[in-house]
């Protein structure tokens, strides 16, 4: 494993980053401003990043410079415009019914983080790997997806579960590019490329809804049961 | 060989091309349908191929032609040309005209995405394919545009990305994991990862196991993951529902096997098969549930393809020769047999007007032909003789005893009969309760809606009495290759 055995100032770096994409993460489950939710996101696809660059330097994979640049291209750039312009054409600013309110679930993701830990911890030290990097980026990755499927159960606007959907891949995405940096290229500049594809679908579909269904709240959303 | 799995996958592509260039509603049926047509041969000889000549791996090991994929590639283009058929008559019925050049690419692509997946030999390709299915098929769920197709639509996209993302999550930690044995940068194949598997962390082994089951899990319907089936499968166009059942859920499946292999490497396998094995019964459980109150047709429908996901779990779960073959004749069976409950459901619901069981009544005598092969289509998929289906629930729980799980065959057993009943007596209704007389003006059906009901009922009786050896042997191989003889 050779991220594992990087020198002080790499895993520093590495550390700083995963923990302010959490944090980030966090910012989206305590606003209910669906507009604060995309700058958190496009940050957090920035840190990504910056992250893919730094473990290609430090690592040396230097083909992670081109995952580094597409992430910000598309994950930072391209996926929050398109997803603004939704939010924009909708007139729909923020939350109006959360299930949970936004400091109650700044304190379930917190518990979510705590049970992320544990795993981390158990599963690294089961590796001979407790006390490096894997463990945060284990508990990041971890609590990332956690925080992303707490969005999609307590938000209810269409715009909202996206980002909880795609909150959920970046969450994998910071993970993998510490844990498997090695992981075939191919593979990654794909997935970039199906989420602009899952965005895009999305954009059609929120679309129809507002036409069809005549609201974009997963709230009225209930004719279907049984 | 080479040539026959890319026949399969490029004819659906062509069609796609030459609809969208000439956009005409006739023609897009019908160029639907001649690539259905050159899928279906070429993934015929498939199997045949695979078990002379064994797996082979093309294109520096980027595709993987072997006797598990064949199969199913095989069961997934039947299920594109019966239902490619049964689309030419179907759509007629709808009044989208204008539409149905969008309709015909879609449902191209979405067999295309099918039969793509099963040959792919990298892990992470093939959860890319099994994402692509879901965004195609999601405009197919979404195409009628009522408000509840429109919510069925975004259910599904919802559930399945969200639940999908864990089976990426756990491909990572599977390569993760990996990358102790291999060095951290090596070619991601299901074959390196079995290289792999026995000299790695079993408990990682197990958690990527886990993940990957309830990811893939959620797309083939398993409970509690199965909430978006039901609304997909009830609100899209018939065709629709049946490649939802019929195609993508097996496909789906194919991945949990590769995974269950897998763990069974890494010497989690008894745990794996037990998780399996309860996610199996309980959606046989949630199934008989629903089945017996419910009130809409196709969810009716929907439902059951719950019940047989759930017994295609218990049959890979059990493992062993006969539980494995039990689950892969299951497949094709369950392919046919649920292609003509949706036809059949697809056609008594465009006549009627209603998706309620309770508004129809009447169906033999109304529909003499097509009303006795959907009936008939009944009973074969209750896992009653003389079908297919009984002989493979049969075998899967000759599986299960001779594995030692005879406390889930038991409670097999039991909810397959509540489920028999359940189902059977909403027929009972739908055909001999005639408080509802059928409408004045009966509308003929169009050759094309019962034709390819006529075409799975006949294999699917040939399949129940004749079970060819040369078939039995083909699956005694692929249990050999899944570790099965544990």
């Amino acid at each position: 494993m050779i991220i594992a055995h990087l020198g002080p100032l790499a895993a520093s770096i590495f550390s700083l980053i995963a923990i302010v994409s959490l944090l980030l993460s966090f910012v989206m489950l305590g606003s209910r401003w669906l507009r604060h939710y995309l700058y958190a996101f496009a940050a957090q696809s920035w840190l990504i990043a910056i992250l893919s660059a730094s473990v290609g330097y430090y690592a040396n994979f230097p083909e992670l410079y081109l995952i580094a640049i597409l992430t910000f291209l598309f994950r930072g750039l391209l996926l929050p415009y398109l997803l603004l312009r939704i939010v924009r054409r909708l007139s729909v600013p923020r939350e109006l019914h959360e299930i949970l309110r936004p400091s109650s679930s700044l304190v379930v993701g917190a518990l979510g983080v705590v049970f992320a830990l544990a795993v981390a911890h158990n599963i690294s030290a089961e590796l001979n790997l407790a006390g490096t990097i894997v463990v945060l980026a284990l508990t990041v990755m971890l609590s990332m997806k956690l925080i992303g499927f707490l969005i999609l159960a307590a938000r209810q606007e269409a715009v909202s579960q996206i980002l909880g959907l795609l909150i959920l891949e970046n969450g994998i995405f910071l993970g993998s590019q510490i844990l498997v940096p090695g992981m075939p290229l191919l593979l990654e500049v794909v997935i970039l490329f199906d989420l602009l594809i899952v965005v895009a679908c999305f954009g059609v579909l929120v679309r129809y809804l507002m036409a069809h269904a005549g609201t974009t709240s997963s709230r009225d959303l209930r004719r279907l049961v049984g | 060989m080479l040539a026959l799995a890319l026949i399969t996958v490029l004819a659906p592509a062509a069609a796609i091309l030459l609809i969208g260039v000439t956009r005409h509603p006739r023609l897009a049926a019908f160029l639907n349908l001649a690539a259905a047509v050159v899928s279906f041969l070429a993934a015929l000889p498939l199997p045949v191929l695979t078990t002379m000549r064994g797996p082979h791996l093309f294109w520096s090991g980027s595709i993987i032609v072997d006797r598990l994929g064949a199969w199913v590639q095989l069961c997934t283009s039947i299920v594109y040309l019966l239902s490619s058929i049964y689309a030419v008559g179907y759509m007629r019925m709808l009044d989208e005209e204008a539409r149905l050049p969008r309709f015909y690419a879609l449902f191209a692509g979405f067999g295309l995405t099918t039969l793509v997946g099963p040959m792919m030999n990298n892990p992470g390709l093939y959860w890319i394919a099994i994402e692509l299915t879901t965004l195609v098929s999601t405009f197919l769920v979404a195409f009628e545009r009522a408000p509840e197709a429109i919510e069925a639509g975004w259910k599904y996209i919802i559930v399945v990305s969200g639940g999908i993302s864990l089976a990426l999550l756990g491909t990572v930690l599977s390569y993760w994991n990996g990358s102790f044995v291999l060095g951290p940068r090596y070619d991601m194949t299901w074959a390196s990862l079995a290289r792999a598997a026995p000299h790695t962390d079993p408990m990682l082994a197990l958690l990527s196991f886990l993940l990957v089951l309830i990811g893939f899990g959620t797309k083939v319907g398993l409970a509690p993951m199965h909430t978006w089936l039901p609304d997909a499968h009830s609100e899209g166009p018939a065709p629709v529902s049946a490649m939802l059942s019929g195609a993508l859920l097996n496909t789906a499946m194919i991945g949990i096997v590769r995974y269950l292999a897998l763990a069974d490497q890494a010497g989690v396998g008894r745990i794996s098969h037990s998780v399996l094995i309860a996610l199996g019964v309980f959606s046989l459980f949630v199934a008989a549930l629903f089945i017996v109150r419910q009130e809409g047709i196709k969810r009716l429908m929907a439902y059951s393809s719950v019940e047989h996901m759930g017994v295609i779990a218990l049959g890979f779960g059990f493992g062993g020769p006969f539980g494995i073959a039990g689950a892969l004749y299951h497949m094709m069976n369950h392919s046919l047999n649920k292609s003509l409950m949706f036809f059949g459901a697809g056609n008594v619901m465009r006549s009627y007007g209603t998706k309620e069981i309770s508004h129809i009544g009447g169906v033999g005598l109304r529909f003499p032909v097509m009303g006795a092969l959907w009936l008939a289509g009944a009973v074969a998929i209750t896992g009653a003789p003389p079908f297919g289906l009984f002989q493979a629930e049969f075998s899967t729980l000759r599986g299960g005893l001779a594995t030692g799980h005879v406390l889930p065959v038991l409670i097999m057993v039991v909810l397959l009969i509540v489920i028999f009943i359940g189902f059977l007596n909403h027929f009972r209704v739908m055909y001999y309760e005639s408080s509802i007389a059928p409408a004045a003006e009966a509308g003929a059906l169009s050759v094309w809606c019962t034709v390819p009901m006529w075409c799975a009922l006949a294999p699917l009786l040939v399949l129940g009495l004749w079970w060819p050896e040369a078939i039995w042997n083909y699956f005694g191989t692929i249990a050999h290759v899944l570790g099965g003889a544990r």
